[in-house]
C-alpha cells in the first residue's frame, strides 16, 4: 500500500514537469471504458474523470481516478490536453455528472418543510422534496445549493437572474 | 525583585520601624485567622535578611486589627490607633529558617515555618491570602536555592521579564476579575459614546421630531377661532366670512400634511441611526470577544455568550429605535402641550395638569414592582436558555441513559418559574395599565366640570374648551404609552450591562506597544524558568529547556502533568507567570500576537471544521491560497483521495451543517490546513489519539510531511506516535523530569521507562 502511494507520489512531481500533451493516452475500449494509458505504459481500465471543485471551478481542475479510487492523473487545465482526450473527458464529464440548474421555480407546496418544489432546470422540468430550510446552502453571497430529501443537488448560480417569482420562493429562506 | 504590593495601612508604620537599614521586603501576606481558625489580621515579611511576623496578642480584641477595608466599613478605629502593646512581633533569620511550606485544606490554609527539627510556628489563613502566602514561599525557596548555590541573585535568574511590565501577582486573574458593576443606567448612557459618529444624523432627527410634535399641535389651536368666530357666531344667528373657514380648514389640512411628511423623515432618519448604533456596537462586542484569551471562554457558557452578542444587543437596537424615539417625542409633546395650555389659560391649565402628578407617582411605584418582576423573570429564562444549552449538545448522554423524562421536568420546572415571573408583571400591568386610563379619564371629566363653569361666568369661550380637551387627550394619550417605556428602560439597562460586561473586561494576554512583527522563524524555542498557574495551583514550574529548530520535541507524562499547558503557553493563549519562553532569541510576548500565530501550526485532537466547502476549511489559515496549493497541502495530509469521493470534491460543505466526515478524515483536513500556511513551528495536541490505531497510520503518514523541517512540539499518550521525536520530554507535576532519546530513556529504567512498559503491556492485552 505505502509502495504504491509512494511511486504515486513520484509521479505527481513527474507529471507538473512533462508537457501534458506527451504524458499519456486516453482511449475508450470496446465496453464503452476509458482506458488510461501513463507515459511508462501502465494501463488503467476503467477511470473515471472527476471534477475537483465542481462548483467553484468547474472549468479546471479534473483528476482521472482509477477503479479503486485513487487519482493517476490530476489536470490543472484542460486546454494543455490534445483536442480528442479533451473531447473524451468532457463526455463522460457529461454523462457522469448530475447537477441540475434551477433555471425557475415553478411553485412550492408549502412555506413549512417538508415541502414539495416544482421546478425548471436546464435538463427540464421536475419535483423533488425539501426535508428542511438548512438544506438550502448559500455557497455565497448570490451562488444557492439546495439538497433534496434523497441527497441529490440542484445549483442556482445567480440568484438575481431568476425571474421574481422564483426570487420571492427563496427570499423565504435566504 | 522586590515587593510591589504596599504593605496595610495599618501596618505601614510599624513595619517600617522594624525593617534595619539596607533590609528590602521581598514578599509579605496578611494570615486572617488565628490558631482556633477565628478571624485575627497579622501580617508576614520576608525580606532579603529575615522573616518578620507581627501577630495580635491572643488576648486582644479582634477588631482592633481588623484591616484597613473591614475597619472603613465598620466605621471604627481610624487608621494607626491601635496600639503597639496588642501586637507580637517576631523574627527569625533566614539562617534559622530550614523550610517555609504553604498547604491549604478545604478552604483553609497554613504555611509552615520549620526549622531542623521542629515547626517554629504554623500561620492560618482563608483562601482569599492563598496566593501571597505561596508566593512568600516560592521566595523563600528562590532565596535559599540562590545561597547554595552561591550565584549571585542577578544573574542566576535572566533578565527575561522586562520586556512586559506586568504585576506579578494579579495579572493571571485579570480575566476572573469581575469587571467593576455600573450602576444600569450608567450604562445606557454609555451607549451614547457609540452614537457619536452619527451626532450629525441625531441632531437631524431631533429636529424633524420638534416639527413634527409642533405641527401636530396645530390643528386643536385653529379649532378655536374656528369654533368662537364662525361655527357658534353663525349658529347664533349672525352673518360670518366663509372664507374664514376655508382658510381654517385649509390650515388643518396642511398641518396633518406636514406633520406627517415630518413624522415619516424623523422616524426614517432616527431608525437608521439607531440601526447603526447597535451594529456598531454589535461589532465592537465581537472584536472585542476575539482579543479575550482563551481563558475567558472557558469561565463563560456558549449560550450566554451568544445571547450577549446577539439578542442583547438587538434589545438595545430596538430600545434607540422604537422605544427612546417615542419616549423622546412624547417628552417634547407634553412640554409643547403644557406649554401652549398655559398661554392659552393658565389657570384652567392648571387645574387640567393636576392628576398629572397622580400619575407620576404611580409610575414610580409600579416601575419598583416591575422591575423586581423582570429581574426575576430575565433570571428564570436564562435557566430555561441554560438547560437547553445543556442537554441539546449532550443529546447523546440523555438517551443513552434513557433520562428524556427527567430533563422534560428540568425544563418543565424552568418554564413553570418563568409562568409565575410573568404573571406576577401581568398582575401589576394588567390593574396599572386601565389604572392609567381611569385618571385620564378623571383629567377630562375636571377639564368638562371646570370649563363648563368658566364658560357659565364667561371666562373662556367654547372654542377654548374644545381645544382644551382636544390637547389634554392628547397629553394622557402619550402619557400612557410613556408609562410602557419603563419597562423597556429596565429591560434595555439589564442588556447594555451584560454587554458592556464583556467590553470593560481586559484581554489577559497583552499586545505590547511596540511589538516586534516577526518574518518567518528559524524555529528555535527557549523555555527560561517558565511557571504558570491557574489561579492558585501552580501547573508549570521551572521548567528549562532548549529546543533546536527543526527539532521534534514528544511530550509526554500522565494526565494534568501540565503537557497542554505548556503548549498553551508557547502559543501564547496564556503568557508565563515567570521566567519567559524565547523564540529565536525573543521573548515571545515582544512580538506582535497575530505576526506570532501566523508563525505557529497546530493539530488538535479534534480537528474543527467550519461550515462552508472543504476547500476553504483547509485555506482556514490562509484564505487567499490559490487552489493548487490547497490540493498540494490536501495531498500531503493525505486528504486528496477520500475528499476526490466526495460528492462536490473540494467544493463539499463540512461543518456543522455539512457532509458528516469521519474522525480520521477530519484529522487530515487539518493537518492539511496546518500544512497550508506553512508554519515554522508546529504543535501537536493528542493529533492521533481520538483515532482507531489503523486509521492513526494512515494519519501518521500525513503527520511524518508535516513535521519535514518544523520545529515540532507533539503531545501523544500512545508513544508509538512519537517514534520519530528526536527527544522526549517527560513531564510530571509541573515540572521536567527527564529528557532524552528513547533508547537513553528505557535504559535510565525512570518515568518513561515505566510509561513504555505500561504501553506495551496495554498493546499485548489488545493483542491477545
Amino acid at each position: 500500500m505505502k509502495n504504491s502511494h509512494e511511486r504515486d507520489d513520484e509521479h505527481h512531481e513527474k507529471m507538473d514537469d512533462v508537457n501534458l500533451k506527451e504524458s499519456f493516452s486516453l482511449s475508450r475500449d470496446a465496453l464503452g471504458r476509458l482506458v488510461f494509458c501513463d507515459q511508462e505504459g501502465w494501463e488503467h481500465i476503467d477511470v473515471k474523470p472527476i471534477r475537483i471543485f465542481p462548483i467553484s471551478d468547474p472549468e479546471h481542475w479534473i483528476a482521472i481516478c482509477d477503479a479503486d479510487g485513487n487519482e493517476v492523473i490530476c489536470i490543472e487545465d484542460l486546454n494543455q490536453l490534445p483536442g480528442q482526450v479533451r473531447h473524451l473527458l468532457l463526455e463522460e464529464l457529461g454523462v457522469r455528472e448530475f447537477l441540475p440548474i434551477i433555471k425557475k421555480i415553478m411553485g412550492i407546496s408549502s412555506r413549512f418543510e417538508p415541502s414539495a418544489w416544482h421546478v425548471e432546470t436546464d435538463r427540464g422540468e421536475t419535483c423533488f422534496i425539501l426535508n428542511d430550510e438548512d438544506d438550502i446552502h448559500r455557497l455565497s453571497t448570490y451562488r444557492i445549493l439546495i439538497i433534496d430529501a434523497h441527497r441529490i443537488r440542484y445549483l442556482i448560480p445567480d440568484m438575481r437572474r431568476l425571474d421574481s417569482a422564483s426570487r420571492r420562493v427563496l427570499a423565504h429562506y435566504i | 525583585m522586590s515587593e510591589n504590593r504596599e504593605f496595610p495601612v495599618e501596618f505601614q508604620a510599624q513595619i517600617n520601624g522594624l525593617l534595619s537599614e539596607g533590609e528590602i521586603p521581598l514578599a509579605w501576606f496578611a494570615p486572617d485567622l488565628d490558631s482556633r481558625l477565628h478571624y485575627a489580621y497579622g501580617l508576614v515579611v520576608l525580606t532579603n535578611r529575615a522573616l518578620i511576623s507581627i501577630q495580635p496578642r491572643p488576648q486582644a480584641k479582634h477588631h482592633a486589627f481588623s484591616p484597613s477595608f473591614i475597619s472603613k466599613f465598620l466605621r471604627r478605629t481610624k487608621k494607626g490607633d491601635v496600639p503597639d502593646s496588642d501586637r507580637v512581633f517576631k523574627t527569625w533569620s533566614l539562617t534559622s529558617i530550614v523550610s517555609l511550606r504553604a498547604s491549604e485544606h478545604k478552604g483553609i490554609g497554613t504555611l509552615h515555618l520549620l526549622d531542623t527539627s521542629h515547626l517554629l510556628t504554623p500561620w492560618k489563613f482563608t483562601t482569599s491570602q492563598k496566593i501571597y502566602a505561596h508566593h512568600l514561599a516560592e521566595r523563600f525557596l528562590d532565596i535559599k536555592e540562590s545561597a547554595q548555590e552561591k550565584t549571585a541573585l542577578t544573574s542566576s535568574l535572566p533578565e527575561t521579564t522586562t520586556g512586559v511590565p506586568r504585576d506579578g501577582g494579579n495579572a493571571v486573574l485579570l480575566d476572573y476579575a469581575p469587571a467593576a458593576a455600573p450602576p444600569p443606567a450608567r450604562s445606557l448612557f454609555r451607549l451614547f459614546k457609540f452614537a457619536r459618529p452619527w451626532t450629525g444624523m441625531i441632531i437631524l432627527g431631533f429636529l424633524l421630531s420638534v416639527g413634527s410634535i409642533a405641527a401636530g399641535l396645530v390643528p386643536p389651536y385653529i379649532t378655536m377661532p374656528l369654533l368662537d368666530k364662525v361655527l357658534i357666531p353663525y349658529q347664533s344667528g349672525k352673518t360670518v366670512d366663509f372664507h374664514q373657514v376655508g382658510w381654517y380648514l385649509f390650515g388643518l389640512a396642511g398641518a396633518a400634511l406636514l406633520a406627517w411628511l415630518l413624522g415619516w423623515a424623523r422616524t426614517y432618519v432616527l431608525a437608521w441611526v439607531s440601526e447603526r448604533v447597535s451594529a456598531n456596537l454589535r461589532t465592537i462586542t465581537y472584536t472585542h470577544l476575539h482579543r479575550l484569551s482563551i481563558e475567558f471562554f472557558g469561565q463563560k457558557r456558549t449560550g450566554d455568550l451568544i445571547s450577549r452578542v446577539s439578542t442583547d444587543s438587538d434589545r438595545i437596537c430596538y430600545f434607540l429605535s422604537v422605544s427612546l424615539l417615542e419616549f423622546g417625542s412624547d417628552v417634547l409633546m407634553i412640554i409643547m402641550t403644557a406649554g401652549i395650555l398655559l398661554s392659552i389659560n393658565p389657570f384652567l391649565a392648571l387645574v387640567t395638569l393636576c392628576p398629572f402628578p397622580l400619575v407620576l407617582w404611580l409610575t414610580h411605584r409600579v416601575r419598583t414592582i416591575l422591575r423586581r418582576g423582570f429581574s426575576l423573570g430575565s433570571r428564570a429564562w436564562a435557566d430555561m436558555t441554560s438547560v437547553l444549552a445543556d442537554t441539546i449538545p449532550g443529546i447523546r448522554v440523555v438517551k443513552a441513559f434513557a433520562q428524556e423524562q427527567r430533563e422534560i421536568d428540568r425544563f418543565q420546572e424552568c418554564n413553570t418559574r418563568i409562568l409565575q415571573a410573568n404573571d406576577r408583571i401581568n398582575t401589576t400591568w394588567s390593574f396599572f395599565g386601565p389604572m392609567v386610563t381611569l385618571l385620564t379619564d378623571a383629567g377630562l371629566l375636571v377639564v368638562w366640570i371646570f370649563g363648563a363653569w368658566q364658560v357659565f361666568q364667561h371666562h373662556i369661550t367654547v372654542g377654548v374648551l374644545t381645544a382644551f380637551l382636544a390637547y389634554i387627550g392628547r397629553f394622557y394619550a402619550r402619557l400612557e404609552a410613556m408609562i410602557k417605556m419603563v419597562s423597556a428602560v429596565q429591560r434595555t439597562a439589564a442588556s447594555a450591562h451584560r454587554v458592556f460586561e464583556i467590553l470593560d473586561r481586559v484581554p489577559s494576554v497583552p499586545e505590547v506597544v511596540n511589538p516586534v512583527v516577526p518574518g518567518r522563524f528559524r524555529g528555535e524555542i527557549e523555555f527560561c524558568n517558565v511557571g504558570f498557574r491557574y489561579g492558585s495551583r501552580q501547573v508549570i514550574n521551572n521548567v528549562n529547556l532548549k529546543i533546536r529548530p527543526g527539532e521534534m520535541i514528544g511530550l509526554v507524562g500522565p494526565t494534568g502533568a501540565g503537557k497542554s499547558t505548556l503548549i498553551n503557553l508557547v502559543c501564547r493563549f496564556y503568557d508565563v507567570f515567570e521566567g519567559a519562553i524565547m523564540v529565536d532569541g525573543i521573548d515571545i510576548r515582544r512580538f506582535s500576537i497575530e505576526g506570532y500565530r501566523h508563525n505557529i501550526g497546530m493539530v488538535l485532537q479534534e480537528s474543527f471544521l467550519f461550515y462552508g466547502s472543504i476547500a476553504e476549511n483547509i485555506a482556514y489559515g490562509k484564505p487567499d491560497a490559490t487552489r493548487s496549493e490547497i490540493v498540494k497541502a490536501a495531498r500531503a495530509a493525505c486528504a486528496h483521495e477520500f475528499i476526490l469521493r466526495l460528492p462536490d470534491g473540494y467544493d463539499t460543505l463540512a461543518g456543522e451543517r455539512g457532509q458528516f466526515l469521519s474522525g480520521g478524515e477530519r484529522q487530515r483536513i487539518g493537518i492539511a490546513r496546518a500544512l497550508l500556511i506553512d508554519p515554522a513551528i508546529l504543535i501537536l495536541d493528542e493529533a492521533t489519539s481520538s483515532v482507531d490505531v489503523e486509521t492513526e497510520k494512515e494519519i501518521q503518514r500525513a503527520l511524518e510531511n508535516l513535521v519535514q523541517g518544523r520545529t515540532t512540539i507533539a503531545i501523544a499518550h500512545r508513544l508509538s506516535t512519537l517514534r520519530r521525536a528526536d527527544r522526549l520530554v517527560v513531564i510530571e507535576r509541573g515540572q521536567i523530569i527527564e529528557v532524552g532519546r528513547h533508547a537513553e530513556l528505557l535504559e535510565k529504567q525512570g518515568s518513561y521507562a515505566r510509561l513504555h512498559r505500561v504501553n506495551l503491556e496495554m498493546a499485548q492485552s489488545m493483542a491477545q
